[in-house]
């Protein structure tokens, strides 16, 4: 299977033009660390975008930069650190998870994938910052949406819908985004040995405090054991975490007025800044995740609905979960199933509203099922009209969401 | 204002009107049809008040179930529809059209959930904007959007428009507060997208629908995120002897790592007429205002102040002024969100909507006014400096056509301007029918197809807001092109 990799904009156009003029499916990737999520794709040849790097624009002052979409996500965020700035969403890094390396992916793919961090809980995720894109759709048209502005509703809002539709409607080729200061200081208010119905309410009753809560997680203690950060993982208990992030005279006063808000459920400790860096860093590499190939699922839900869904989800397999956004997001890890236990998943799912992916597994499980939560009738409709609309003759990643899309 | 063409209506639909008006209130009752001239008058205009249609019928329905019939029968009829909030738009977003049936969500305003452990609202499109805040402000909770027509405008409108307001700097717009809709495409069928979770099972299809101008489908219900309220929220006022200190102030404090909640400015002739109407305490001795507003807890306020104040010193601010009190603060924002209608009382006006990036506002400004001036024109701006959105009011004498065409004229050139210096035509209003043939000076032909194509998945027919956002001849290029 060849690879190539253009270095312009144009380049990638024509081999586009020429796929679609002869109906070849083509493979898209960044640098390729999330190529085992969805459903394998049956392409002769894979485009990769990683030719195409580097920041174009970066203007501290108006929080906006633009770069080419195979810029290393590790790239841009050392140059906004420089300038004392970050991504406002925390994208995730899910390398290790899948066996590769960590700080290879690219921004492109982080908006092309929509995975978010913790932080979204608080201001948004990726396709929330994405400000305008340059893309070539499946019929090798090169085509602009939204710009480098903040606010622009000029015309449909095309970059956002494209945002998140893993290479499937078009290949960006640039991207720009808003960017955010870093905070002066970060703060953890963590609570030990709570179950995940209290922790979910913690987390929940935290959300709604005006101290600006900016991650509430929640590890089980079978997942906080593999912690890297030992003032997490050295109580040998649940944690559960909520960041607190200001300048720093702020910090003190907000843990504060957190724990006060939280005393019926325990005593809570404040966790330092090099320590909560430490901790919601290595959660950004999703390090308590197992590094093999067990089924891995990435479940959304209401926050409130998390821990009942794994529940539910217990009473068909022993699994490991752990909860972001709040109790909305679980990451959830289970034995070897033929299916990847993706029936019963689904079934609960079913019942308690959201959606689930499965995020890792082997080629032939991911041939077999669903991938990507099935979709509503009229949903899908109108799935498939936009993936016709921008490629009509179904050669980008085909199949890799849904099968026939 | 009428030099922007609207298509002619279709003889066959106005012949059919007195059928199709009876078939409309056999579906769904007479009281909510209304069809006598008197009536529809209400409905002929929006907020870009120089352009005027007389709808064929309008229809008021109470249910997502009678809104689905109504435009199935109009789809099966070959009716065009036009969806109406609470008609607030500037860019003529709800301008009917003789042959198209208007439908209002305005009698489905209802708050159907509040969820304060998830953070999110059920509420029904037909809305205000600020009654979704009024429910849950008692628990200390807000809806974040603010546009200024906010005691009028709708839910459903806000999200056609994706509509933003003066705190968006920290709190983003429309589309990044909304996790689902129940919307009713053109052939009847009820849609949900979304719901209380935080992310998209597949496509992004609330990215697509929100900022989509009324022309996918009619949205009836949606879920909204709602945010607890900082502890206190207090403004200060910074007066400068030029734009350009303004300007660079701002950037000062967005590159200091201070985001405030709002940077609003205005320049003299807009202080004038808001201090005028609101003694809001503005100084009248400046050529630029600052109203910065930050929260957190009184002493946090303090602390930010303060060192607003350090960096504000450099530019050499003319005046500083905190707000002591409630009250005052109060006041401080009455001044800037009654600033249309200030200006409104001493002269008609043209309010435009571009952004540019902040660094290009000396020049802008300046070539705002150098557009105007050359046009007799007097201009007053008021700007979103924190995420560069500008409002150039032009000023104009409306019994005086010649003065209205030159309004118009003028304007276009201000917001091709903003393109050039790498903006856009608008950040919040919309394009509507205002913008709709400026959209070939920030699109290619390409970008406007692949925007069209997206139309023709939801309304294969173009039979919803007919007329706007794209140039009436790129109709034709996409049938060609398809």
């Amino acid at each position: 299977m060849a690879t190539v990799r253009p270095a312009a904009e144009w380049e990638l156009s024509n081999l586009i033009l020429a796929a679609a003029e002869r109906g070849k499916p083509v493979e898209i990737m960044g640098a390729g660390t999330k190529r085992g999520v969805g459903r394998p794709v049956q392409a002769a040849v894979t485009i990769s975008t990683a030719g195409l790097r580097g920041v174009t624009l970066y203007e501290p002052t108006e929080l906006v930069m633009s770069a080419r979409a195979g810029t290393l996500v590790s790239d841009i965020e050392s140059q906004l650190a420089e300038k004392g700035q970050m991504l406002p969403f925390e994208p995730i890094d899910l390398g290790p998870a899948l066996g590769g390396q960590a700080g290879r992916g690219t921004i492109g793919a982080v908006f092309a994938t929509n995975l978010s961090g913790a932080r979204r809980v608080a201001t948004g995720s990726a396709r929330d910052h994405l400000l305008g894109v340059h893309a070539i759709n499946g019929r090798g048209e090169a085509f602009k949406s939204g710009g480098r502005v903040l606010k622009n509703v000029t015309g449909y809002d095309v970059a956002r819908g494209v945002a998140g539709s893993w290479g499937t409607l078009a290949v960006l080729t640039e991207v720009t985004f808003k960017v955010v200061p870093r905070p002066e200081r970060t703060a953890t208010v963590a609570l030990f040995g709570l179950t995940d119905d209290l922790a979910t309410e913690v987390m929940c009753q935290a959300m709604g405090t005006p101290y600006e809560v900016s991650g509430a997680v929640h590890l089980p203690q079978p997942m906080a054991q593999r912690l890297l950060t030992p003032e997490f993982r050295e109580p040998g208990k649940a944690v559960t975490a909520l960041r607190i992030e200001n300048l720093a005279s702020f910090v003190a006063y907000r843990c504060d007025k957190l724990r006060e808000n939280l005393a019926p459920y325990g005593k809570a400790e404040v966790l330092g800044d090099e320590v909560s860096r430490a901790f919601w860093g290595e959660l950004r590499r999703l390090s308590v995740l197992q590094q093999d190939s067990r089924p891995l699922w990435r479940i959304s839900t209401k926050p409130t609905n998390g821990y009942r869904v794994v529940e539910a989800i217990r009473r068909y397999m022993p699994v490991d979960a752990f909860y972001d956004w709040s109790g909305g997001l679980i990451w959830l890890e289970l034995p070897e199933a033929a299916d990847a236990g993706a029936s019963d998943i689904r079934r609960v799912i079913a019942q308690f509203g959201g959606h689930a992916t499965l995020m890792r597994a082997e080629p032939a499980v991911r041939s077999a099922i669903d991938v990507f939560q099935p979709l509503e009738p009229g949903v899908e409709r109108l799935t498939r009209g936009i993936k016709s609309a921008f490629d009509p003759a179904g050669i980008l990643n085909p199949g890799r969401m849904y099968a026939a899309i | 204002m009428s030099s922007i063409l609207l298509p002619e209506p279709n003889p066959d639909i106005l012949a059919r009107r007195d059928a199709i008006i009876a078939d409309l209130k056999a579906l769904v009752g007479a009281d909510s049809v209304v069809s006598d001239e008197d009536g529809r008058r209400a409905f002929e205009t929006d907020g870009l008040t120089a352009y005027r249609k007389m709808p064929l019928a309008v229809v008021l329905p109470q249910s997502t179930e009678e809104v689905s019939a109504v435009l199935r029968y109009c789809h099966q009829n070959g009716v065009k529809v036009v969806a109406r909030g609470a008609g607030t738009s500037l860019c003529g977003g709800a301008l009917p059209a003789e042959d198209a049936v208007v439908v209002g969500v305005s009698k489905m305003n209802r708050v159907l959930d509040v969820d304060y452990a998830n953070r999110t609202a059920v509420v029904q499109t037909g809305i205000t904007n600020l009654a979704i805040s009024g429910a849950v402000g008692k628990d200390g909770f807000f809806y974040a959007p603010d546009p200024s027509s906010q005691l009028a405008c709708t839910l459903a409108g806000n999200l056609a428009m994706n509509s933003g307001g003066a705190h968006c700097l920290k709190y983003g717009v429309t589309t990044n507060n909304v996790l689902g809709v129940k919307m009713v495409l053109m052939n009847g069928e009820i849609v949900e997208i979304g719901g209380q979770h935080l992310d998209a099972p597949g496509y992004d299809l609330l990215g697509f629908i929100i900022g989509s101008e009324g022309q996918f489908g009619i949205t009836t219900e949606a879920t909204v995120r709602i945010l607890r309220a900082a502890e206190h929220a207090r403004p200060m006022l910074l007066g400068f002897a030029s734009t350009e200190d303004a300007g660079a102030c701002v950037s000062a404090i967005i590159g200091s790592g201070i985001i405030p909640v709002a940077i609003e400015y205005m320049d003299k002739p807009a202080i004038e007429v808001c201090e005028a109407f609101a003694k809001a305490g503005y100084p009248l001795d400046v050529e630029a205002l600052l109203i910065v507003e930050v929260e957190g807890s009184e002493t946090e306020i303090d602390d930010l102040l303060a060192r607003l104040v350090k960096i504000a010193e450099p530019f050499k601010p003319k005046s500083m002024k905190v707000s002591s009190s409630p009250a005052e603060s109060a006041k401080i924002w009455r001044g800037r969100k009654s600033a249309f209608g200030a200006i409104g009382r001493i002269s008609e006006y043209y309010c435009m909507d571009g952004t540019i990036p902040l660094k290009q506002l000396p020049r802008v400004l300046t070539r705002i006014s150098e557009i105007c001036g050359s046009h007799g024109l007097r201009v007053a701006n008021i700007f979103h400096a924190g995420d560069g959105n500008l409002h150039p009011l032009i000023l104009y004498n409306a019994n005086d056509p010649r003065e209205v065409e030159k309004a118009e004229l003028a304007g276009a050139d201000i917001l091709k301007l903003c393109v050039e210096v790498g903006g856009c035509l608008t950040g919040e209003h919309g394009v509507g029918v205002e913008k709709r043939e400026l959209m070939r000076h920030q699109f290619s032909e390409t970008d406007l197809l692949v925007q069209m194509r997206i139309k023709s998945v939801f309304d294969p027919d173009w039979l919803l807001n007919p007329a706007k956002v794209f140039p009436l001849a790129e109709r034709v290029m996409l049938e060609n092109a398809a």
